[in-house]
């Protein structure tokens, strides 16, 4: 379980999180929701160590994050950001295979190995697991992203906006597969997300967040109703049940 | 482009350097150890063979280093200040201690090439325009900037003279005795191998390495101090020897990706070949005279980078 408590940023003058409190329940998919700029992305980055908060903690199984030696916690989070700009010219395989650094130190064993090919299994590249990020879609870049984590085997994996840029097809796959990994492989997911219907339809619990601070919280159930989200996105909603999902129109 | 048909070539080069100069040397003289001719082997055109071999080798790995901690294909170093630094730190060390020897010189370059060098890579983190052709631009602006604080230093202290030899480079001094500091490259690229994961998973950049568990800070640190003693081995031992950091690594990752694992060797042992060839044409032009490696270095990689250039980004 990771308990965030009372966590503050500023950048400058700007409070982008005020008193932030929440859980990432073991074994859930929890999806972090709410306009832009409700400071989402930059709580997955303090929960993640990428950015400092200037108050309050992050208990990663019940010890500070500053407390964790930064090789071991690579063994237990993971964090993905939106990291389509990245111009390293690397094939599937050797990006899947520095998933597995923190545990291999580049030296990599048999036991790497097989998380390696097993990975790239999960994530179906076989076929492509030579080419080169900068020949591939945009959905099979991310497949090949998500795949590295796979391979970095941590218990907790953070995605901020997996889905960005990604087609319908693609965007359900991607969220078939996050599903499986909490199913299959007991993973604990946290993404950040802007289609309320994906959040919906996909995660277990729900962190609605608005200005930088924590509005909502709970089964996704509970949050999603028109009421709670018209309360977040400051328009009208309507969610209607449709095949045993909560639905929301809102166009 | 295989490991070894590299090395083949890099071996016959070198074959060809040893019999190519203004004394002649035949297979027989060595066969039948002639003492003259021996003696030229082993004072003059061994040592430029071995100097040519470890300069290429470093020059070609330190762009490499470069060019994954800078996260740009255009950063070397010539274009990221560490030369110019390099030689005012040579300078300043002849003004310190005039007559001093060749390591306190170097000592001194060193420490102002890493001096330069994290000026360079400090303006990097400020810079917001990350487009790959402004950043080399800005390294070269300010290894103008130091340099010219060195010609300033050169003229007010009447040393304008040896200035200009460290520009261009030139392997034709090379002799016993005169280079053996460059074997300071040798451990030195061992390391860059053993480093090698990490710099690839530097140029990721910080966020990736930090999701790896990977001290963002210290791999670029170790890698400026690998780039800054290579090319201040380089600079007092042989001279400045443009492109080459920049146009090897380029090439060859053209073909063969960024993973600086698989690269490393590939890169160093094309380094040493081109160098060579530069060296060996350079010594047939206008034989039994010879040009300046720096000139051909200079013309063969200005072509090569412009195509780089004019091809873009991808």
């Amino acid at each position: 379980m990771i308990e965030i408590r009372g966590i503050e940023k500023n950048y400058g003058k700007l409070r982008v999180l005020d008193d932030v409190s929440t859980t990432i329940e073991k074994g859930k998919i929890t999806s972090f929701i709410g306009p832009n700029g409700a400071g989402k992305s930059t709580l997955l980055s303090v929960v993640s160590r990428l950015v400092n908060q200037d108050r309050g903690q992050v208990l990663i199984e019940g010890r500070s994050l500053t407390d964790w030696d930064s090789d071991e916690l690579a063994k237990k989070v993971s964090i993905l950001r939106q990291s389509n700009h990245m111009n390293v010219r690397l094939t599937i395989r050797e990006l899947v295979s520095f998933g597995r650094f923190p545990h291999s130190k580049g030296r990599l064993t048999k036991e790497d190995k097989d998380f390696i090919d097993r990975a790239i299994e999960y994530m179906k590249l076989e076929d492509i697991q030579h080419k080169y990020l900068d020949q591939l879609s945009g959905g099979q870049r991310q497949r090949a992203y998500i795949a590295m984590v796979i391979a970095q085997d941590t218990d907790y994996i953070l995605l901020d906006e997996p889905l960005n840029n990604l087609d319908m097809k693609h965007a359900v796959e991607i969220m078939r597969m996050l599903k499986k990994l909490v199913r299959d492989l007991d993973k604990t997911i946290a993404i950040v997300i802007h289609d309320i219907n994906f959040a919906s339809c996909y995660s277990d619990r729900v962190v609605a967040m608005k200005d930088g601070r924590l509005m909502e919280e709970g089964e996704t159930d509970k949050i999603i109703n028109s009421h709670s989200l018209g309360q977040i996105y400051d328009m009208d909603f309507q969610v209607t049940r449709m095949n045993n999902m909560n639905l929301c129109v809102y166009f | 482009m295989n490991k070894f048909i590299v090395l083949l070539l890099l071996v016959m080069l070198s074959l060809a350097s040893l019999f190519i100069g203004a004394g002649d040397i035949t297979a027989m003289d060595i066969l039948l150890l002639e003492d003259s001719k021996v003696e030229l082997l082993l004072i003059s055109r061994i040592p430029r063979l071995a100097s040519i071999i470890i300069a290429g080798m470093g020059m070609s790995i330190a762009g490499l280093i470069m060019q994954q901690i800078s996260r740009n294909k255009f950063v070397s170093p010539t274009t990221a200040a560490t030369v110019d630094s390099s030689r005012l730190g040579i300078l300043v060390g002849m003004i310190l201690i005039p007559g001093a020897g060749t390591l306190w010189k170097m000592s001194l370059s060193f420490v102002f090439a890493v001096g330069g060098t994290m000026v360079f890579m400090r303006l990097l983190d400020r810079i917001k325009i990350k487009n790959t052709v402004f950043i080399p631009l800005v390294g070269i602006m300010l290894g103008s900037i130091i340099e010219s604080f060195t010609t300033f230093l050169a003229y007010r202290y009447d040393l304008v003279q040896n200035v200009n030899s460290w520009l261009q480079g030139d392997f034709s001094m090379i002799m016993k005795g005169r280079f053996e500091l460059l074997y300071i490259s040798i451990p030195l690229l061992i390391v860059a191998w053993k480093y090698a994961d990490r710099f690839t998973v530097a140029g990721m950049g910080e966020d990736f390495a930090l999701n790896l568990g990977l001290n963002y800070k210290t791999v670029v640190n170790i890698g400026v101090t690998i780039v800054a003693l290579i090319s201040a081995t380089v600079i007092v031992t042989v001279g400045r020897i443009p492109f080459l950091g920049l146009i090897i690594p380029n090439l060859v990752t053209l073909y063969r990706g960024d993973n600086m694992k698989g690269n490393i060797w590939i890169v160093a042992l094309s380094g040493s070949a081109f160098l060579l060839f530069a060296d060996i044409l350079g010594r047939l032009v206008i034989y039994p005279y010879e040009v300046s490696i720096s000139l051909t270095v200079g013309v063969m990689g200005s072509m090569i980078f412009l195509y780089l250039l004019l091809r873009g980004d991808r």
